[in-house]
């Protein structure tokens, strides 16, 4: 979310979900949004379906939504700043911009002209083997709607270049003065299920709760003041991948995981494990013995959501209730309790009867949740900003002004991504998730029914590709990487593509994330889980 | 409501918007007219004339869910002539099928049944028709008993119109109609995904869980409305639980997001919570292996490691990786810990992966 921060001032969804049957046009790159985010998706399909609305579907795989979709742009994995640059080069040379908001609340555009005069429908065709009519008709469709909403997810934001990424389809936004309307906005589909609350709530090395920064000597007052400490860190922390990059003498010595899976969810699992194995302590607290947890020095029993009071932030910053219903399992406990009865061991009392003293003491000093107390959520939640008792909510962001005053184009320029393919690894693997489990499966997995539906881990291959590595449908390979190598069934489907093949990553025994490339996006830390090349080898059957 | 336009129903003045119908006036102002085919968010279909309302001046009773308002209309929506109209359709809906409330695990939640005692249905009026489907269960998720279906097209509507997933339709004609996915083969063979709208919209027992015939009915369980734990959209939902089991999942129809909406993972993956695998102690590591633990001996334990590691190291030798799973009071209560208790900005989740 880096990237749409560095351009609007804020890194969440600029509308609202109900906005989607607004739209005129709606571009949706780099989501299987209807695996990923059904409920969703459905009010995609709606908006195709009951009010003419024209979907446009830029993804490497045959996805569902290309059954919907007027136009589907089938890029090369890894090549997404070349063909919105594109659209922006076709959009300003055919003048269709909207000069108005162009000129009133951006500044650069002079730049941007120059710096994407060289992305040429054929100079894009080159990178992305889109063919160019198909480029000039995708900007001409985006660019003539009144209204027209982009929904992406991390197809576009876990690649190296995923900040630019966005910070591109930012500057295709503003072009078209699609921010701050209703059936507008670019708008990231958070997803697990308080991502953007974890965000919200400081969860991160450099920021506190409502991304106020650590670095800055009045924030670090405030808050030391309101928690009754002397004084604060004022240097950033490391990033996920930062403290389980391992050795070396800035390394962390002793990691508390909560409710993470990292040798799952991780890029390259070998060099995860290696990194907590090189750990003097570890905690994990969750509702599982995890993959992580197993390796853990102590593990800490938590709730799950059914057993506890609270909120969650969805993706349109909706903040909403958790509401407890039954009592936690066993001895499991709220992990804000744990943590709580942690602090008072460090002669650090947190005096909290309830997780409502706690939203009250957020609202104290988070100015964009100020206006958010239970009382008030309880009907539809509230929508941040919500600066005081009064306010309404936010459901659009940005309709007068941006949080820097103009927002500036970024211009971004297209870089290939990490690892290419070659003779020895011939096919680009990406990974993603399926519609019947959930990040690592922790949760999912133990859902008899969700497993019926899909036992086990298949790797999806073209028709062409399955041929011509002799593979038939439901046979065993092992596919490889320069990282690792795992086992697989094949599943041959007319969704992939010919030179691309995918995994989902929830399987443990079958973890694609042996596979991908730790290689990083440089601002936003983000692992390129879109993009390696592995090669495929047929396994013989045994037992 | 500033069009000035009115409407009188049941004597009262009502005022109303241009493209109502009768029947969102009525609801708009909590006057009771029975519906079964009627499904907010789809196009009415004026199916099942159950809505029959009397309007003066026609000569016919009137769907009120496909009759739009109009000024100065007088509707009733009980007149004896508008009771008998109902009568006879559920007397008509009661004899497709085998309606036995006594083992119907829907008992408690069923339009027909409600309407049935509401109007005081006499159910033999007419011979019950053979059953011509055998029920499906083949599938984990959805049972459906074509013994309980009144073809009301509510199923299809949420399948096409709500979830444009387009799975299933209505099929052969008379007294072979079905509601069947593409070909009349089992859902699992289709293109069905399982979201389960079809079953929160089904107004009797006829599309229904697998597991409902061994769960308590309606009136055993309690619910509560939570958010969705798994993806980011935070559909609103009602669990039902009884002696710390849940046992159904339903859609809020009332709330954003989802308008009563739910995906798979939403509907039917909550067997996790009650899952025998699930930590039910704190557990620490011993001569290589982890053994269960009392809370007291495990938080002390984690809080003299990370304390001493801090005293040799410093701080930020110490890190947290927080979750986006929890609630934002969980994650606020961690990062106030890294920072305030431990000393260090090491915090952060897996936003990024």
């Amino acid at each position: 979310m880096a990237g749409l921060a560095r351009v609007l001032g804020s890194g969440a969804m600029t509308n609202s979900i109900s906005d989607i049957e607004k739209a005129h046009v709606l571009l949706v790159t780099g989501s299987n949004t209807t695996e990923t985010h059904p409920v969703l998706a459905a009010a995609i399909k709606r908006a195709v379906k009951h009010r003419g609305a024209k979907l446009i579907v830029v993804d490497p795989r045959r996805i569902k939504l290309t059954r919907f979709a007027h136009i589907w742009l089938r890029q090369n994995p890894g090549t997404d700043t070349a063909w919105i640059n594109c659209l922006l080069h076709v959009i300003i040379n055919e003048d269709m911009l909207d000069q108005e908001f162009v000129d009133n609340r951006t500044r650069g555009l002079d730049r941007l002209r120059e710096h994407v005069s060289r992305y040429t429908p054929e100079y894009a065709a080159g990178i992305t083997g889109i063919p160019p009519e198909k480029l000039v008709q995708t900007a001409r469709m985006y660019a003539r709607a009144p209204a027209a909403a982009i929904l992406y997810t991390m197809g576009i934001t876990q690649h190296t270049s995923g900040t630019g990424n966005v910070m591109a389809l930012a500057d295709l936004a503003m072009l078209c003065g699609n921010l701050g309307i209703p059936g507008g906005g670019v708008n990231p589909l958070r997803g697990q299920n308080n991502v953007q609350g974890a965000c919200d709530m400081g969860a991160l090395p450099d920021v506190y709760s409502g991304y106020q920064k650590v670095a800055v000597p009045e924030n670090r007052d405030k808050m030391a003041r309101a928690w009754n400490v002397k004084s604060l860190p004022h240097k950033p922390g490391l990033k996920l991948t930062g403290m389980l990059a391992g050795s070396g003498e800035d390394a962390v010595k002793a990691l508390y995981v909560i409710g993470e899976n990292p040798v799952l969810s991780d890029p390259d699992v070998q060099h995860t494990r290696q990194a907590l194995q090189n750990l003097e302590f570890l905690v994990v607290q969750d509702i599982f013995l995890t993959e992580t947890a197993s390796m853990a020095d102590v593990v800490l029993p938590a709730c799950s959501f059914a057993e506890k009071d609270g909120t969650f932030t969805n993706t349109e910053r909706r903040v909403q209730r958790v509401r407890q219903a039954i009592d936690p399992l066993g001895e499991s406990r709220p992990d804000w309790i744990i943590i709580r009865d942690l602090g008072s061991r460090f002669g650090h009392p947190m005096p909290y009867r309830s997780s409502q003293d706690i939203m009250q003491e957020i609202a104290s000093v988070t100015p964009s949740y100020a206006g958010i107390d239970y009382l008030r959520l309880e009907k539809k939640g509230l929508q941040w900003p919500c600066t005081h008792q009064e306010h309404p909510g936010t459901p659009i962001l940005h309709s007068r002004e941006f949080a820097s005053g103009r927002a500036e184009f970024q211009c971004v320029d297209y870089t290939p991504p990490a690892e290419k393919i070659d003779a020895d690894y011939p096919l680009w693997l990406t990974t993603g998730r399926s519609l019947y489990h959930y990040h690592t499966g922790s949760m999912t997995r133990k859902v008899r029914g969700l497993n019926t539906l899909e036992r086990e881990c298949c790797l999806e291959i073209s028709p062409q590709d399955a041929q011509e590595a002799g593979l038939n449908d439901q046979d065993r390979v092992s596919v490889r990487s320069r990282r690792g190598e795992i086992s697989t069934r094949v599943r041959i489907s007319p969704a992939a593509v010919p030179g691309t093949v995918f995994i989902p990553f929830h399987f443990a025994e079958a973890a694609a994330n042996v596979l991908t490339n730790p290689a990083l996006d440089p601002v936003a830390g983000v692992p390129e889980y879109k993009v390696c090349a592995v090669y495929i080898e047929r396994k013989q059957e045994t037992g | 409501m500033n069009s000035g336009n009115t409407m009188q129903i049941n004597g009262q003045n009502l005022p109303f918007q241009e493209g109502m119908t009768i029947l969102d006036v009525a609801r708009l102002h909590n006057i009771f007219i029975p519906t079964m085919c009627h499904l907010p968010g789809a196009p009415p279909t004026g199916a099942c004339r159950l809505c029959v309302v009397e309007v003066q001046g026609a000569r016919n009773l009137a769907a009120a869910c496909v009759t739009p308002a109009q000024r100065d209309m007088q509707i009733n929506t009980e007149s004896p002539r508008v009771v008998n109209s109902r009568r006879l359709t559920l007397q008509l809906l009661l004899a497709v099928g085998e309606h036995d409330c006594l083992l119907c695990p829907s008992s408690g939640q069923c339009v027909l049944q409600d309407l049935a005692y509401r109007y005081q249905v006499n159910p033999k009026r007419f011979a019950p028709r053979t059953v011509m489907h055998r029920t499906e269960a083949v599938n984990p998720f959805i049972l459906r008993d074509f013994s309980k279906c009144v073809l009301c097209g509510r199923c299809v509507q949420a399948c096409c119109d709500i979830q444009v997933n387009d799975a299933i339709s209505h099929a052969y004609r008379g007294i072979k109609s079905k509601i069947a996915a593409a070909g009349d083969r089992p859902l699992k063979e289709s293109d069905c995904v399982f979201c389960g709208e079809c079953m929160q919209a089904c107004p009797v027992g006829s599309i229904i869980p697998v597991e409902s015939r061994q769960s308590p009915r309606i009136w055993e369980t309690h619910k509560v409305k939570t958010t969705c734990g798994y993806c980011g959209v935070g559909c609103q939902m009602y669990l039902h639980h009884r002696d710390g089991v849940l046992y159904r999942v339903e859609g809020d129809i009332q709330s954003p997001p989802n308008y009563g909406s739910l995906c798979v993972k939403g509907r039917f993956g909550f067997r996790f919570v009650n899952s025998s695998s699930r930590l039910q102690t704190p557990l620490v590591r011993e001569n290589g292996s982890l053994r269960p633990a009392g809370w007291q001996e495990a938080l002390d334990r984690v809080h003299e490691r990370l304390d001493s590691i801090r005293q040799s190291h410093g701080p930020d030798a110490l890190g947290i990786l927080a979750s986006a799973r929890t609630t934002n009071e969980d994650s606020y209560v961690a990062q106030k810990f890294a920072r305030a208790v431990l000393g260090t900005n090491n915090i952060d989740h897996c936003a990024r992966l």
